[in-house]
């Protein structure tokens, strides 16, 4: 079955002067977007985040983004800034928003 | 995106779930602001690319001067053109000559020049690449189509998130009267991670 996922669909997958996409998938631009951000507000070195995702890359086998997001879950507890607790309940929050919500209509928090 | 067979009800995948997670706890907290990380996206996407470090490649073609700054400090010389980066890196430069051909790697995760060569494409992130590359270079360049004299010595180099390197191919033949801008067109990406030759059969 296909999965439908209204809000996903975003011009960026079209990069419009490139031969190849920067990202095959909208999430691994958000994924990437928060690494950089984050870095550059201090929350973490370079070296730190190449560390964390060398780590990952090393001990299984995924695509690239993959290891840059669980690279970046295990980066945002170690720094403090959200525990795995408050993650996963999220995670819950929004799978229960996205049922809620009526095909072809943005998912919002609230419906969770 | 094709709407065969949907539910009427929608549904996001279970990764999207934790990137979706993530962002909106990092937004509420206050540690990342939205509007900021679609502008980054955008610029990554199309506005820094390749050509940036073509035109740096180009000039140095054309300018023994320029040569000669991005030999001794590449950072500064390439940061002369507006090509400055965001993680601090600091940047090589390798001249290939007939002598030596370099190619660049990263074998603990994929340390690319972001701010001269935009995204690492997604060979440079794939295991064979990044332990081939410092395995067997000669049989990873016959894959990319190139093959060295085999006086030709290749040394490859791993990148660090502290140094990023960026290879200076050798000018092609018989492109004396073209204008700089023209030789920037010459100049691959690939030529510039030293997997492949500057020239017009990119």
């Amino acid at each position: 079955m296909m999965t439908c996922r209204p809000i996903f669909l975003s011009p960026i997958l079209n990069p419009p002067d490139l031969k190849d996409p920067v990202f095959n998938e909208p999430w691994e631009a958000q994924a990437f977007a928060m690494v950089v951000k984050l870095h550059e507000r201090g929350h973490f070195t370079w070296s730190e985040w190449a560390e964390t995702l060398g780590a990952e890359i090393k001990s299984w086998d995924a695509p690239y983004y993959e290891h840059w997001l669980a690279a970046l879950e295990k980066i945002v507890e170690a720094k403090g800034l959200m525990s795995q607790v408050e993650r996963l309940n999220r995670v819950e929050a929004w799978d229960r928003a996205a049922h809620a919500t009526p095909h072809g209509q943005p998912i919002e928090l609230s419906r969770s | 995106m094709p709407h065969d067979g949907h539910d009427d009800h929608s549904e996001l995948s279970p990764i999207a779930l934790r990137v979706k997670a993530l962002e909106s706890l990092l937004v509420e907290k206050g540690y990342v602001d939205p509007a900021a990380l679609d502008v980054l996206i955008d610029t990554y996407e199309t506005r820094i690319g390749p050509r940036n470090g073509a035109k740096v490649v180009a000039k140095a073609w054309t300018d023994p001067a320029y040569a000669k700054w991005l030999k001794d400090d590449a950072t500064q010389a390439i940061a002369s053109l507006g090509f400055t980066g965001r993680q601090g890196e600091h940047m090589v430069a390798l001249f290939n000559t007939p002598e030596i051909h370099n190619m660049v790697v990263c074998t603990l995760c994929s340390c690319y020049p972001w701010p001269v060569l935009g995204l690492p494409p997604v060979w440079y992130k794939s295991p064979p690449y990044r332990s081939r590359a410092v395995s067997d270079p000669r049989g990873v360049l016959k894959e990319f189509g190139v093959t060295l004299p085999e006086k030709t010595k290749i040394s490859v180099w791993d990148s660090t998130a502290e140094i990023r390197y960026l290879v200076v191919p050798l000018r092609p033949a018989n492109t004396e009267n073209l204008s700089e801008e023209e030789l920037a067109g010459l100049v691959n990406r690939d030529s510039m991670i030293g997997t492949r030759l500057a020239g017009r059969t990119a």
